[in-house]
């Protein structure tokens, strides 16, 4: 099943954005999205978001609707001046809704911050912050996740670690990651995108399931693969 | 800590350096007194200075909270609105081109002698920069946070209450700072111009006296009320900064 699909080219004030796109991003599996700076990674993850402002979409576009989308990006976007409990729960205050902090606590506890839930983000380290994000976009409990390149800023420990808990956690969820990392797309990429200049190109992922051992044959060659791709600068045949 | 040794160190040379002065020169009481005929006149009219400091603190006071309201709720409605804003910026520009002194007559004239003029005053001068300093810090949310909260499904009143107010608080302080420091000038400002009671009015009427050493005491009341009221301001933009940023 089809959950996000974009055929078509992406306009600004006249100024193409995306051109002659093709990406069908299938229900509940993760879809990495590679591909160079300023190549519209960005612009994408706008329109699946509904954040597109003033972007014109000339082609089929099919995008959840509001409500249906949960965002987590390379900033982890922590408000300073909240618990990282009162973080997680946002969401509902900004619905006007009363926030589940019961539920809060166990997501927290479930990243592995049980005792740090009133800590306020400067009191966290980056990977703890980056924690507390994927705990409120699971607070979102919505069907679409998009992730917009969530792990670049960690050290590599840390990204590793990241990526394993978000893959457990968001398995069998609908989930869009931009990421300009081939390690990282052919370790959690059950479908992989390399998008170009010329449109979206799709590449075979490694067998298994996610997230795969770094060490894996099948991924690295796949990591390899999409090295080059990404060398040479232009989609060619598989 | 060395902040207040310098400080107490510099006013001592001033101290010196005036006293000094009028030794040397020989100056009559009426032209400047020297710094101990003003502390004796500082103790000897404590009650009276007290009582018109009062007059003035409560204008002053009335002028900040009012001020601030006021200022506060125009940059919270030019925030939502931006079309409004548009608008509205070229009135505000050429509105802070008019002396606010030059309004003092003008304000006694309509509303008397008695404290509203001089509240006024201060809410006029408080207004601009506590409106100005808060709407640049509404309008610079962190738009990673903005686009957050869209996608949570937030409506525009929410995170206004819950995103840009409280990060905008700092901005506000820094607005605070400004409008402490000016609100005594605006009340004792509408005190010359015309009343019967303040500090203002106290300075007035011992300079007609010659009671010169009355005016430097009245003088002195009124840097240290303002310095007190700056100290004030001072702590509570540091409060509300380390709120904003959860240090």
């Amino acid at each position: 099943m089809t959950a996000l699909l974009l055929r078509g080219s992406a306009l600004r004030g006249g100024r193409v954005l995306l051109r002659d796109l093709d990406l069908a991003v299938a229900a509940g599996q993760w879809t990495c999205l590679l591909g160079p700076s300023g190549v519209g990674k960005t612009t994408i993850l706008r329109l699946c978001a509904g954040l597109a402002n003033g972007v014109e979409w000339r082609g089929r576009l099919v995008t959840p609707g509001p409500g249906q989308v949960a965002l987590m990006a390379q900033d982890d976007l922590l408000l300073p001046w909240l618990s990282a409990r009162d973080n997680v729960a946002l969401g509902a205050r900004l619905r006007g809704v009363p926030p589940d902090l019961a539920q809060a606590d166990r997501l927290l506890a479930r990243v592995g911050l049980a005792g740090r839930a009133g800590h306020k983000p400067a009191a966290l380290s980056g990977g703890e912050r980056q924690r507390v994000a994927l705990a409120r976009t699971l607070m979102e409990d919505r069907p679409v996740i998009l992730l917009d390149e969530p792990f670049s800023a960690l050290d590599a420990g840390t990204r590793a670690r990241m990526q394993d808990l978000a893959a457990e956690l968001l398995a069998r969820r609908t989930v869009l990651m931009v990421t300009h990392d081939p390690a990282e797309a052919a370790r959690l990429g059950e479908a992989i995108h390399i998008l170009t200049g010329a449109g979206a190109e799709r590449i075979v992922p490694p067998a298994g399931p996610i997230p795969r051992a770094v060490e894996d044959p099948g991924l690295l060659r796949v990591q390899a693969a999409l090295l080059a791709r990404l060398r040479a600068g232009v989609p060619c045949a598989a | 800590m060395r902040g207040v040794i310098g400080g107490g160190a510099s006013a001592a040379m001033a101290l010196v350096l005036w006293a000094g002065l009028v030794r040397l020169f020989d100056l009559p009481r009426f032209i400047l007194p020297g710094p101990g005929a003003v502390a004796a006149a500082l103790w000897r009219d404590r009650l009276l200075l007290a009582d018109h400091a009062a007059t003035t603190l409560t204008e002053i006071g009335a002028g900040l909270v009012i001020g601030t309201l006021l200022g506060a709720l125009l940059a919270l409605v030019l925030a939502l609105l931006p079309g409004l804003a548009r608008g509205l910026h070229p009135v505000l520009i050429v509105s802070q081109t008019v002396p606010v002194f030059a309004l003092a007559p003008i304000l006694t004239l309509w509303l008397g002698y008695g404290m509203a003029a001089k509240i006024v005053m201060a809410v006029l001068i408080i207004f601009f920069p506590v409106s100005t300093g808060f709407l640049h810090g509404l309008r610079r949310t962190e738009p990673g946070w903005l686009a957050l909260a869209r996608v949570m499904g937030g409506g525009r009143w929410r995170i206004l209450w819950h995103l840009r107010v409280p990060a905008a608080l700092p901005d506000l302080a820094g607005g605070l700072r400004l409008a402490a420091t000016y609100a005594p000038i605006g009340a004792v400002i509408g005190e010359w111009v015309g009343g019967s009671r303040g500090l203002g009015y106290l300075m007035l009427m011992a300079n007609g006296r010659a009671r010169t050493d009355l005016l430097f005491a009245a003088l002195l009341v009124l840097v240290a009320l303002t310095l007190v009221l700056r100290a004030a301001a001072d702590r509570l933009a540091d409060r509300l900064t380390r709120h904003a940023t959860g240090s």
